[in-house]
């Protein structure tokens, strides 16, 4: 990659944040990806841009990272990959977001720039251009060095903050250098052998810690709902509870003379109310009697009958619209010359975030009200801005979004639905306005996992080998509903993968890996359910009959290794074994359960999980990421559901939509990499979609009854024991 | 008005007598450490103490505190080195943050009365707070850790 920039390069936004005689790196997009130009370049061009890396002459490195943090670490490990190849001095780099600003900040996906910090992608797709950054930045750093000694920069070294000259032993630190220097106009091109070796990191793959730990041990951390500003007002929302309806009329007048509050608000699926307190607010809200009108799409929808029966008759309707996702081979064929076929059905509930911060945003207009300020946790800053834009009628030039943290986010955190809202309230308030909605409302409100019934069919040939797979997935969310059916991991000749949608008006969206979660259970499930059949070991039927790729048997062998897979257990436990791709990881997973057959409650006590994620920047702060991920998978396979009456949620609080707490944990939890030669791959989602066919093969072993539905929940067990 | 002390402060608010005291803090009073959750008493974010017990403040009305002595989450040390506040750093227990106030004022009560609890009463004693993040084992192990390092 060059640092020259390519005709036609964008260059959006300026604010050159220079301090007092240090060093600005900019940042300009080519048609390569990310890289750093010279201020003289920056300043050259027709628009304006911003500051990606900054030096201070008392050596301060100021790193902006585009990295949401939400808990999974990537605000501290993106500023670490280019501080590694420019060789600051970690103790002097500071972390500050990057504006909200895809065309500079983003990363290409699909021909698109993008801020999205969703899908574990992160560290696996910012890579790169950070490491070439960094290389730049160090470049400058020596030829300015050189320069002054009056020597060739090939003969000077770096160590972290310092040029050295091996020869005559002279110094200099990266704030002296940033005190005089000069970046060259265009920056020095970088070839990739001039990357620093897997071998020579010296933060990469070492433990180093988070930046946001300190800040979060004592109350300082800074998400939107602690913005506070001078004037504000609190707001709240309640949003038709059928998804998708419309306010009519509510009962207004009392409302309004009720104390604290300032005005009420109709939003186009809801009514917002203002006060001067927000328990004023939430008291207002709870008051409100709203009449919806008719005819939302929602309306009358039962997600539990639909799951039941119209899902099943959708599959076994030969008319109905069917989307191939997959197909190779020739499916039909290998089924009709099979030895021995098999068929099940899976089924699986909504699921709903619970991030522990519940939505909320701060907007505040300037005088005039053509321009905004938004306050905001997302994982897609850069969608936040265009969403409040767009609900104003604003251009992205009189937005201004600062990026907080996020209080979790899991997938819902990337419209700015809740930011619009915000900013459409304030501007119709004319003050500052923090909304916050309630517990009860994020979840009425919520954006789901979608439910899905699933049908898949296999056909072994003369060998016992699996020649031939189907797979058919059924219910609403388009691309949500089909993350993970693939299983690139398995080479079976002949394949034929598809989903038939339905739409029921609910709101859905991503979640944690998403259709991974179900698509994984049923494909897992139903292998194992092979493996038992034809008297094999899951691993070894996995080995011999499923035409397994050699990434997917190093972690199926590690996963073994770890958890003493053919050892015998104790009387009353049995371990399950499963697989899940997501992001270009590869996990295979082992889980230890036992069950109480009078409560129907299962019990995980022993959890092992074998990682291929390619090169590892972070390796404490991954670990923490993955067993995040599968707590998230336990919680999600033995407790949570959310359903949907008469187009409404069921649930309203953590006391009917449980999450794991402290006494589900397993006693033990142990996460090992595969070490291979790769670029890192996605972490985040690694942890949890494994985890519901592990927990269900090892019922089947205690058991000899299979779980098709999940949750497991205990009233779930026990009917599945019964049948 | 409603006068108490506030991390060894005396503070005195106006406030309807059932507001929750958690608003009272966080907006009222600005220390917004103390997180807001689920606004029932169900998952723990909003923990403080008051009179040296772990109580939710979003179901404690102002009234119930008048004359009382509440901490949060920034009076429980004034720099931050509380043992648990170390241990949960050497345990890098955080991850989105959000609930780790709450988490941490719970620990507090259970070391105060407790010094050396065994696994059992951890998990017995933080099973009201929830993590979403699931870092569950490394709260368990900072909680033994701060118990052992003091």
């Amino acid at each position: 990659m060059t640092a020259k920039l390519k005709p036609g390069f964008d260059i959006s936004r300026r604010t050159f944040l220079k301090g007092a005689g240090g060093l600005t790196f900019c940042v300009a997009l080519g048609a390569d990806g990310i890289r750093l130009i010279s201020e003289a370049e920056a300043q050259g061009a027709a628009r304006t841009m911003n500051a990606w890396v900054r030096i201070a002459p008392d050596g301060v490195v100021t790193i902006l990272s585009p990295g949401a943090e939400m808990g999974q670490g990537s605000m501290t490990s993106l500023a670490l990959i280019l501080a590694e190849e420019m060789d600051a001095d970690w103790s002097k780099v500071a972390i500050e977001w990057a504006p909200a600003d895809a065309k500079v900040y983003g990363y290409t996906m699909r021909n698109q720039r993008i801020m999205h910090i969703v899908g574990s992608r992160a560290v696996m797709l910012y890579f790169n251009d950070l490491r070439i950054a960094g290389v730049q930045v160090r470049k400058v750093l020596l030829a300015n060095a050189a320069e002054k000694w009056g020597v060739s920069p090939a003969s000077l070294q770096t160590e972290p903050g310092v040029v050295i000259d091996p020869v005559s032993g002279r110094r200099m630190s990266y704030g002296e250098i940033a005190s005089f220097a000069r970046v060259p106009s265009p920056l020095p091109t970088v070839d990739k052998s001039e990357l620093t070796l897997k071998n020579q990191f010296r933060l990469i793959g070492k433990p180093v810690p988070r930046r946001d730990y300190p800040a979060k041990v004592n109350g300082t951390a800074k998400y939107a709902i602690d913005v506070d500003l001078p004037g504000m007002a609190y707001a709240t929302a309640k949003h038709s509870p059928v998804q998708g309806g419309e306010p009519d009329n509510w009962n207004d007048a009392r409302i309004k003379a009720m104390p604290g509050v300032i005005a009420t608000m109709r939003l186009s699926d809801g009514v917002a109310v203002i006060a001067d307190s927000f328990p004023q607010a939430m008291a207002a809200r709870a008051a409100l009697e709203v009449n919806w009108k008719k005819g939302a799409k929602a309306e009358g929808f039962d997600s539990e009958a639909a799951l039941k029966e119209t899902y099943a008759k959708i599959h076994a309707d030969p008319a109905a619209k069917t989307q191939t996702l997959d197909s190779k081979g020739d499916a039909k064929a290998a089924f009709s010359s099979a030895t021995k076929l098999y068929k099940a059905e899976f089924r699986s509930d909504y699921g709903y975030h619970a991030q522990m911060e519940p939505l909320n945003a701060v907007a505040r207009f300037n005088a005039s009200g053509d321009r905004v300020e938004v306050w905001e946790g997302s994982q897609a800053p850069d969608a936040s801005r265009a969403a409040v834009a767009k609900a104003l009628g604003f251009g992205l030039e009189q937005v201004t979004l600062h990026q907080c943290y996020l209080g979790g986010g899991f997938g819902r955190r990337t419209l700015g639905d809740y930011a619009a809202e915000a900013a459409r309230i304030a501007h119709e308030v004319k003050r500052p306005v923090k909304l916050v909605w309630t517990r009860e409302e994020d979840i009425a409100h919520g954006m789901f996992r979608p439910q899905s019934f699933q049908c898949l069919e296999a056909a072994l040939d003369k060998d016992g080998k699996v020649a031939g797979w189907t797979h058919c997935v059924v219910g609403d969310g388009g691309g949500l509903l089909q993350s993970g059916i693939r299983i690139p991991y398995y080479q079976v000749p002949n394949q034929h993968i598809e989903a038939r949608g339905v739409s029921h008006g609910i709101r859905l969206k991503n979640w944690r890996a998403v259709g991974h979660v179900f698509n994984v259970f049923a494909i897992e499930s139903f292998v194992d359910q092979m493996a038992v059949d034809q008297r094999m070991d899951p691993v070894e039927f996995r080995f011999q009959r499923m035409s397994i790729t050699p990434r997917a048997r190093a972690v199926f062998e590690k996963a073994a290794q770890m958890s003493d897979w053919k050892a015998p257990r104790p009387a009353g436990r049995a371990l399950g074994i499963s697989i899940s791709e997501r992001a270009g990881s590869l996990g295979t997973g082992v889980a230890e359960i036992s069950l109480d057959r009078t409560s129907g409650k299962i019990r995980v006590h022993k959890v092992w999980l074998a990682v291929d994620g390619g090169l590892i920047v972070q390796p404490e702060m991954a670990r923490a990421n993955i067993e995040s991920g599968i707590v998230f998978g336990l919680s999600s396979v033995l407790h949570e559901r959310a359903t949907i009456k008469g187009g409404a949620v069921e649930q309203s609080n953590f006391h009917d939509y449980h999450v794991l707490r402290m006494s589900d944990m397993p006693e033990e939890m142990h996460v090992a990499f595969v070490d291979r030669d790769a670029a890192p791959s996605g972490l985040g989602e690694i942890g949890n979609p494994w985890v519901a066919a592990a927990v269900a093969n090892a019922f089947y072993r205690l058991t000899g009854k299979r779980l098709n539905h999940m949750p497991f929940t205990p009233a779930r067990v026990l009917e599945t024991l019964k049948a | 008005m409603v006068a108490f002390t506030l991390n060894g402060k005396a503070v005195s608010v106006e406030a309807d007598s059932s507001t929750p005291l958690l608003w009272v803090i966080r907006d009222q009073l600005k220390l917004t450490g103390t997180k807001y959750g689920c606004g029932a008493g169900l998952c723990g974010a909003c923990t403080v103490h008051v009179n040296g017990a772990a109580v939710r403040s979003c179901t404690t009305q102002i009234s119930a505190v008048a004359g009382k002595r509440v901490v949060t989450i920034e009076g429980l040390s004034p720099t931050s080195s509380h043992p648990l506040q170390k241990a949960w750093i050497a345990e890098q227990v955080p991850q989105c943050g959000y609930c780790q106030s709450g988490q941490i004022m719970k620990a507090a009560e259970l070391l105060a009365a407790n010094p050396k609890p065994t696994r059992a009463q951890i998990v017995s004693h933080m099973n009201g707070n929830i993590c979403r993040c699931g870092t569950y084992h490394r709260i368990a192990a900072a909680i033994e850790r701060a118990a052992r390092e003091g």
